[in-house]
C-alpha cells in the first residue's frame, strides 16, 4: 500500500526570497550576514588601507590620494563609495553584534524587544553611516 | 572521564556549537572594546593627520592590543564564513574548497596586518 505523501518544508529557495516580507529583526539578521561577508571580501583592501595610512608620511600621501585621485584605475569617487560600503558594513555589523550580546545578557528575546531593538540597530547604523558618509564626500 | 550514560548520555552533535558561539562573542567583545579605544584616542585634541594616526600604534601596549584584535578578527570571520558555507553550499567537495580558500584568505590578511604593525 502506497503511503500518502507527507508534507515537506524545505528552506525557502532563492527565487522565493522577494515574496517574503521580513520583519525588522529579519532584515537586521540578513544584513548582519551580508555586511560580515562584505567585510571579509574587502579585508585585503582594509589591510592595504592600514598599511599605506600608517607606514610612512609618503605612503600616507598615497592613502589620501586614493580618495581624490583614485586607485588602480578607479576614480576617487568609486574608492569613496567602497569606503562608504565598508563604513556601513562595519557599523551595521558592530551594532547588530552589540544587540546580540545585549540579548544574550538580558534574555530580552521577546517579540516586542526583538522588534524595537532591530529598529534601533537599523536607525543608528544608517544615521552614523550618513554622518560619516557626508564627511567622506566633503559635505562638511 | 565525565558520565556519559543513562540520562546524562550525549547522543547528538559534534559539540563545537557552544565553543564557536562563545568564541564568536568573546572575539566580538574584544573588537568592540578595541574600537572604542581607537575612537577615543582619535577624538583627543590635536589635528587628525599622519602624526596622530601612526602615533596611535607606536606604543607597545597598543601594538599588542592591535595584534590580539587582528587574531580575534581572524577567528571571528572564520566562524562566520564557515556558517555561511554550511548554510548555502551543500556539495561537500565545493564546501571544503571554499573553506580552505577562506582560511588561506584570512591567514594571509592576518599575516600582512601583523607585518605592517610590527615594522612601524
Amino acid at each position: 500500500m502506497a503511503k500518502p505523501p507527507r508534507p515537506v518544508f524545505r528552506n525557502i529557495h532563492v527565487s522565493q526570497i522577494v515574496s517574503y516580507r521580513l520583519p525588522p529583526a529579519g532584515i537586521v539578521s540578513i544584513l548582519h550576514r551580508i555586511s560580515g561577508a562584505l567585510l571579509f571580501l574587502l579585508l585585503p583592501f582594509i589591510v592595504w588601507l592600514f598599511d599605506v595610512s600608517v607606514s610612512s608620511e609618503v605612503s600616507y600621501e598615497r592613502f589620501t590620494a586614493a580618495f581624490t585621485v583614485g586607485l588602480a584605475g578607479l576614480p576617487g569617487w568609486v574608492v569613496k563609495l567602497v569606503a562608504l560600503a565598508l563604513i556601513w558594513s562595519y557599523l551595521h555589523h558592530a551594532i547588530a553584534g552589540v544587540r546580540h550580546l545585549w540579548m544574550d545578557a538580558n534574555h530580552s528575546v521577546g517579540k516586542e524587544q526583538g522588534h524595537s531593538s532591530a529598529i534601533v540597530v537599523l536607525a543608528t547604523s544608517l544615521l552614523l553611516t550618513a554622518l560619516l558618509g557626508a564627511r567622506l564626500f566633503g559635505l562638511y | 572521564m565525565s558520565t556519559n550514560h543513562g540520562s546524562r548520555r550525549l547522543v547528538v552533535g559534534a559539540h563545537y556549537g557552544l565553543r564557536d558561539w562563545l568564541s564568536q562573542r568573546i572575539t566580538a567583545a574584544l573588537m568592540a572594546l578595541y574600537t572604542l579605544v581607537v575612537v577615543v584616542q582619535l577624538l583627543l585634541p590635536g589635528p587628525l593627520g599622519y602624526e596622530k594616526w601612526a602615533g596611535l600604534f607606536a606604543a607597545q601596549w597598543m601594538k599588542v592590543a592591535t595584534f590580539v584584535v587582528i587574531v580575534a578578527l581572524g577567528q571571528h570571520a572564520w566562524v562566520g564564513l564557515r556558517d555561511i558555507w554550511m548554510d548555502y553550499v551543500k556539495p561537500v567537495g565545493l564546501r571544503l574548497c571554499l573553506q580552505v580558500l577562506t582560511i588561506v584568505w584570512l591567514v594571509g590578511c592576518v599575516g600582512w596586518a601583523t607585518q605592517v604593525l610590527w615594522r612601524l
